[in-house]
């Protein structure tokens, strides 16, 4: 039996498409370089014209993609953008984005506390969890070290 | 009567006195749109949310399907229906509304074959009168609850598919003009060991193939007997598996004649991937295009297999396989 799936799952790979990963990346890297450049233009922006430096200008510059990204999936258009960048949106701090407010808006038909409120991070939850986590790690391997040194 | 190992043919063949074909705005921008019965103009089908909007396109078809069989509800002995929503309960839900003894059905997309052989069974032996059944699926509805929200941003391969969403609904009787549905072969669970949930053709072109055959081994019978042979929603890749799988099985099945409701629904520009897919997408093919062709005299015999994923979201994520099955139903012009 199991070799007789692992048989048709050879046959059938044949006959599935392939997923053109070259052509993906390069889309990636575009799209994922644009976001990049007008995330850039922001910081340069606030950097210019309000009193940031460069380490002080991060949290307004997130702030503003993820405002953007935010409206732009609300009105139905990142959806399509990500199937034609994919890993380009879904890389940089756009894709955290989406992930919170599309689960926010699909969820406000169960309400504003289990609904909204329960789900809004049921995509993105993974990825504070895990990027808290490691940047801890990090910090303690830091401090091991620059302790020794 | 049972006819071979899993093949009932029917001694007093039931006929479809009427059907009820409803869709959204996607769907009537597609190829079959003259087709259909009713569409609503907006995803939400004036409802708070799309599982309600769910219950209520299956509600419309069968109110629908009622009305064009002239048969009063309180005559109506059976009710069999389902989807693919957590618990049916958007079919649970319509069935309040219907107030028609009720059973819910599920195979995933491969509900609507198993209801039409089901009640087929119940109408032919003298079990019931009039027997209402069909299946419905709601592209939002089935997106958020098996995949992701649906304004997410993420890539999809080329091999996923639709979701239809629509209810198609068709009304059997004892006597009546229109097509009768002359057999049903139940199909066995099968399952590859594929396990791509954005690849569902591939998944289900194994049970296809197993039913269809089983179905000619058990009638005695070969293609050459049926106008259309027409899967529920292999899709494109999953379709041309199921070609290659009787080719090397030496009972080659002409391509012209063996199409796929998936590819019927949408047209070319409309890109949804390999095709269409969900329990409405067999169902509005068959109930709504292949049996006007059929009443049109353009076909005389058809069988229909709808194809249904057995998966969950919580079998996906504990990387178990899809298990698959195939049920599929002869509806036939006999005068």
């Amino acid at each position: 039996m199991a070799k007789q799936q692992t048989n048709y799952q050879k046959y059938e790979s044949k006959i599935e498409p392939k997923r053109p990963v070259l052509k993906n990346c390069l889309k990636a890297f575009i799209i994922g370089g644009i976001i990049c450049v007008i995330g850039q233009l922001i910081s340069t922006f606030y950097m210019y014209f309000f009193n940031f430096t460069e380490q002080t200008v991060g949290n307004p510059t997130t702030a503003t993609l993820i405002f953007i990204t935010m409206l732009l999936t609300g009105f139905g258009v990142y959806d399509k953008i990500a199937q034609f960048a994919g890993a380009g949106t879904a890389v940089p701090v756009t894709g955290f984005g989406t992930a919170v407010i599309s689960a926010a808006i699909e969820h406000r038909t169960e309400g504003f506390v289990q609904g909204v409120g329960g789900n809004m991070f049921k995509l993105a939850g993974s990825v504070i969890l895990f990027g808290v986590f490691s940047s801890f790690l990090i910090a303690l391997i830091k401090t091991i070290f620059s302790y020794w040194s | 009567m049972l006819q071979g190992k899993a093949t009932w043919v029917f001694n007093n063949p039931p006929t479809i006195i009427s059907t009820g074909t409803v869709g959204g705005p996607f769907e009537e921008k597609g190829n079959i749109a003259d087709d259909f019965d009713l569409f609503f103009s907006d995803q939400w089908m004036e409802e708070k949310s799309f599982e309600q909007a769910h219950r209520h396109l299956i509600e419309e078809a069968s109110t629908i399907a009622l009305k064009k069989g002239n048969v009063d509800r309180e005559n109506i002995n059976f009710f069999l229906h389902g989807d693919l929503i957590n618990q049916i309960t958007p079919s649970n839900f319509a069935a309040r509304e219907l107030k028609i003894p009720y059973l819910g059905l599920f195979s995933a997309c491969a509900t609507s074959m198993e209801g039409l052989a089901l009640s087929s069974l119940l109408v032919s032996e003298g079990n019931a009168n009039y027997v209402l059944t069909g299946t419905a699926s709601h592209t939002n509805a089935a997106e958020r609850q098996f995949r992701y929200p649906n304004e997410y941003g993420s890539q999809k391969p080329d091999t996923s598919q639709r979701t239809v969403t629509g209810a198609g609904v068709a009304l059997l009787a004892k006597n009546g003009n229109g097509p009768k549905v002359t057999s049903a072969t139940i199909g066995k669970v099968m399952d590859e060991g594929m396990t791509d949930p954005f690849n569902m053709g591939g998944a289900m072109a194994p049970a296809a193939f197993d039913t269809i055959k089983q179905h000619f081994l058990d009638r005695n019978i070969d293609e050459s007997y049926y106008d259309l042979i027409v899967t529920g929603d292999l899709a494109k890749y999953g379709r041309m598996i199921c070609l290659d799988l009787f080719s090397k099985n030496q009972q080659p099945i002409t391509e012209d004649k063996f199409q796929d409701c998936g590819l019927m629904i949408y047209k070319k520009e409309q890109s949804v991937f390999a095709g269409a897919s969900g329990p409405a997408c067999s169902a509005v093919v068959t109930y709504g295009h292949l049996l006007k062709k059929l009443k049109n005299k353009e076909y005389k015999r058809i069988l229909v297999v709808a194809t249904g994923a057995l998966l969950s979201p919580l079998t996906v994520q504990q990387k178990q396989s899809i298990p698959c099955v195939a049920h599929a139903v002869s509806i036939e012009n006999i005068n």
